[in-house]
């Protein structure tokens, strides 16, 4: 591949270890300071009027009696933003349409989903704010809403969006696809996606057994513990300096500029510490609202969300309705698959479809296959990224498939997947032709993991399911220099989303140059500092922000060694870099002592100045990841309840830069997972507010709900990393619910083909059989 | 609203502030005593990063008003490491990268010390069952379980 580093084996002296990390110690004792400890002098609060109501046309808004408060500084309402076009342009993990999501930071027309922010609020202090919301007057004129992907589908569905006509687009691997002419009338469908290889009706035909079901998914939010937060200034010559918790200040930046139409060289965006994103962090919410309000009072304005607003108005994941078949020979051959993926956007287009059906079947290798989505939108928040966005959705029904094809022919069920496992060579049937990937060892090492035949007791069962995330590069930047004392100062880009990115990336840097890890000082810079770097999502931060970082410190080695040359008057080639020296290639260049890193620096000013390096780059070539969960569960046949006696995940990760912090990865997001399998579902009335906002009624994983996770780390090196890294934050999410509901089937003889197996669910469902 | 007068110790300092009789403790800590250390997650008692002690008992001090501490001892995560001295808990946090956004961190740090003082020698289902009201989106709890287990341990000795 052109444009990518290739992947050196060599002996290694601090990758692999498990430092402490370097924000650690501000993280236990409270100094770390995170979106909503911020605090700026002369800052104002500012607040959010939120729609009561899922679907209503906004007929007018008063705001006088709330302004008339003594105290409330501001009020803005959606006519105070410029429109924006309709333009589909890709940031993040998503596709942003700025008409979009001018009205989903403010609503203009209509107030399309239950928390949509109608009006926003400056006052000298937050109860006072709050207060002023109080006297805010509305009118609505209320419509009938939709909430369910499938009911938005049907024609004569109450339409969100009246100009909106189903987008076509087709896909088919080796030639052209056969076109579809577009529907005539407006809908909820705001995309129908197909994806095709071979020819899917032959497959079928030579198949010896197919299984055909379908799924349904509920939306679960990120539930990161730190509530969206920031605080904008803007001057009266309107210069403007957010900080925010975000998983990519630069595309705040570049969100914010657009939305406000104000350049980007006027936008200083400061990344805080994040208390947690896992994709819901990559899109503005209260940004432009705080700079827009600022604007006005050309003070700061603080704003921060409550739980209840996070439920309510930020991205969860989409809910998704699936349909899967899957054909295999006597053998357990795969021979075709077929997929329908309904997808629920929110109140706007966008939900991560490309990923879900690109991550559909693509951990097979199958010849004759068709995956179709659509996206929909319907009257809820609009959905946001999750950590492998989609994937999990469309895994749940596949994973599920490949369960029951083992058991009618009686194969094993890592074995069915075994035999038909993609590896190096297999073109995906979205282009991409897979280079060195550790599909197989995940499911090897499954298959002969002492977890794997622990024998079970009654009520239990065990399950297993696999996972596949493409993993992304894209732009990043980093900027090294070597301090006078031979110490480093990197600082980078993306953010360290929790995962500890900031130790991994000096870790890297510690082992180019030869020196220890701790010499390395790695700083998060605001936007003025480096160039532009995508968020940090896709399991990117490791893999991209490791290359830039990688090749900022080689061509600082570079100089160092240009340096020495220059001391010991030699040519360069004569000079070679070894564990942070300085020394002559050979006995023939002369006696000179080795020179360190710290002789060099100190020595740069005579040497012709200040030893630098950087990096800027569309980083290419991240490895795909694959992982195998196995899951044992104990079935309580009087409550319904599922307990998970055992979790393993089996993952490839390329290189594990920092074991513990992969471990991590692997631990939270199995975690999640199960949240998602088991617990966590968004729950709307019929009045189409959403009734569970808070963490009572949302119930995510607590200690008590889980067991220790296991993890196996696989590690078969990405040829286009240095390391060898791949990205490993997302495969973990992916399996956890199929693994589960598989294993709920050998507890109980009950297939469950919708999410989540809470305890009314499955003691309905054993009740009745 | 006429504003209270409360005075109070905080991590062993006197001090004063004046707060609405709807006030939290949180909101205290957090805005005036700028003490930020103690996080809010979600101000309904459900997820833990608030926990503070309140003379010695393990509280949500988004669940506490601010006019209930007068003459009342806090303690928050600012006052548990020893000048130079990380606390055990704190240091085998960090051993055991029991934290990633580390925006839990400063209640499960409370809350786990207050479970040591009460029962220095407890289960992993006992810390599980202790630490079930904080909530850790990032670790799925194995290295904290694994953390406090091994503080305990070696806080025994
Ligand atoms: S903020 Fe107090 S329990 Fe969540
Ligand atoms: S470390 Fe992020 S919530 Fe616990």
């Amino acid at each position: 591949m052109s444009d990518t580093v290739a992947y050196e084996e060599k002996k290694l002296k601090i990758i692999g270890t498990r430092p402490i990390r370097p924000d650690g110690v501000d993280k236990v004792t409270g100094r770390a300071r995170y979106g909503a400890d911020i605090n700026l002098p002369g800052q104002l609060f500012g607040s959010v009027y939120r729609s009561p109501y899922p679907h209503a046309i906004i007929k007018s808004i008063d705001v006088s009696a709330a302004l008339a408060i003594p105290g409330v500084k501001a009020a803005i309402t959606g006519d105070d933003f410029e429109d924006m076009p309709s333009q589909f342009i890709p940031v993040g993990e998503m596709v942003v349409n700025f008409r979009d999501m001018t009205r989903n930071v403010i609503a203009r027309e209509k107030a399309l989903y239950d928390g949509h922010p109608i009006v926003a609020i400056a006052a000298i202090s937050e109860s006072i704010a709050k207060e002023a919301l109080k006297h805010i007057k509305v009118d609505f004129e209320i419509l009938p809403h939709v909430i369910d992907v499938v009911e938005a589908m049907k024609p004569g569905a109450t339409l969100l969006h009246e100009e909106q006509y189903t987008l076509i687009e087709r896909k088919r691997l080796g030639s052209e696809p056969t076109t579809e002419s577009p529907p005539k009338e407006p809908s909820n469908i705001a995309k129908r996606l197909t994806w095709e290889k071979g020819d899917i009706e032959n497959g079928f035909s030579k198949a010896h057994i197919i299984i055909e079901k379908e799924f349904n998914t509920k939306p679960v939010h990120q539930g990161y513990i730190e509530p969206h937060a920031t605080v904008a200034t803007c001057t009266e010559d309107g210069q403007v300096e957010v900080y925010t918790c975000s998983q990519g200040h630069f595309v705040i930046r570049s969100q914010c500029a657009k939305l406000l139409g104000i350049e980007v060289s006027k936008i200083k965006v400061i990344p805080t510490e994040l208390g947690g994103g896992f994709g819901g962090k990559n899109n503005v919410y209260l940004e432009p609202l705080a700079i827009m309000l600022s604007k006005i009072v050309h003070r700061p304005v603080k704003m921060v969300m409550s739980r209840n607003e996070v439920f309510r108005a930020t991205g969860p994941s989409p809910a998704g309705h699936v349909k899967v078949k899957i054909g295999c020979d006597k053998n357990g051959n795969i021979v075709a698959a077929d997929a329908q993926i309904d997808m629920q956007s929110g109140a706007f287009p966008g939900s991560p479809l490309p990923q879900a059906t690109i991550t559909c079947f693509t951990r097979y290798d199958i010849e004759n296959v068709r995956v179709i989505g659509h996206d929909v939108t319907t009257n809820r928040p609009k959905v946001a990224a999750y950590r492998a966005p989609g994937a999990p959705i469309a895994a749940f029904g596949v994973e599920s498939v490949m369960d029951e094809l083992a058991e009618k022919l009686s194969i094993d069920p890592l074995d069915l997947r075994i035999m038909n496992a993609a590896k190096e060579g297999t073109q995906t049937y979205y282009g991409v032709t897979f280079p060195q990937i550790g599909f197989l060892e995940t499911l090897k090492r499954a298959k002969a993991h002492k977890n794997y035949n622990i024998p079970l007791e009654k009520n239990q069962g065990r399950g297993v399911a696999t996972g596949f995330w493409m993993n992304i590069g894209n732009d990043t930047t980093s900027s090294l220099n070597v301090n006078d004392d031979g110490t480093i100062a990197l600082t980078i880009g993306t953010i360290d989303v929790a995962g500890g990115s900031r130790s991994s990336l000096a870790m890297m840097v510690a082992e180019e140059f030869g020196i220890d890890s701790d010499k390395v000082r790695v700083t998060t810079g605001d936007t003025s500092q480096l160039g532009f770097n995508f968020v940090t999502a896709g399991s990117r931060g490791t893999f991209a922000g490791g290359i830039v970082a990688i090749l900022a410190a080689r061509k600082a080695i570079e100089e160092c060694k240009i340096r020495a040359a220059k001391t010991w008057n030699v040519p360069l080639d004569e000079v070679v870099w070894e564990d942070g020296y300085a020394r002559p290639a050979s006995s023939n260049v002369g006696g000179f002592d080795p020179l360190s890193l710290a002789d060099i620096a100190k020595n740069a000013t005579k040497t012709g100045g200040p030893i630098a390096g950087h990096s800027e780059k569309n980083v290419q070539g991240a490895g795909p990841g694959f992982g195998t969960q196995i899951v044992d569960v104990e079935v309580d046949k009087e409550t319904g309840s599922v307990k998970i006696l055992r979790h393993t995940v089996i993952q490839d990760a390329g290189k594990a830069i920092h074991p513990a912090y992969v471990e991590g990865q692997y631990q939270g997001g199995a975690v999640q997972g199960i949240g998602w399998a088991l617990n966590e579902e968004y729950i709307y009335g019929d009045d189409g507010k959403l009734q569970n906002t808070g963490f009572l009624d949302y119930r995510v994983p607590v200690a008590s709900d889980v067991p220790f996770i296991d993890t196996d780390i696989v590690e078969v090196p990405n040829p286009y990393h240095p390391y060898g890294v791949r990205g490993i934050g997302e495969v973990p999410i992916i399996p956890p619910t199929a693994a589960i509901a598989n294993a709920v089937y050998k507890a109980t003889g009950i297939r469950f083909n919708s999410l989540p197996l809470s305890p009314p669910k499955v003691l309905a469902a054993i009740t009745k059989k | 609203m006429t504003r209270r007068h409360i005075e109070a110790k905080i991590n062993g300092d006197n001090c004063d502030f004046l707060c609405e009789s709807n006030e939290t403790l949180l909101s205290v800590i957090r805005n005036q005593l700028q003490l930020t250390g103690t996080k809010e997650g979600c101000s309904t008692g459900d997820c833990g990063a608030c926990s503070v002690m309140l003379d010695g008992r393990l509280v949500c001090s988004c669940l506490t008003l601010a006019v209930e501490v007068e003459g009342k001892n806090i303690d928050t995560i600012e006052g548990m490491s020893n000048g130079e001295d990380l606390h055990i808990l704190q240091r085998k946090f960090l051993e055991h990268a029991a934290l990633q956004c580390g925006i839990c961190t400063p209640g499960f740090l409370i809350a786990a010390r207050a479970l040591l003082e009460k029962n220095p020698n407890p289960t992993e289902t006992e810390v599980r069952y202790w630490l079930a009201g904080n909530l850790c989106r990032c670790t799925g709890y194995h290295k904290i379980v694994e953390a406090v287990l091994d503080a305990a341990e070696e806080m025994r000795g």
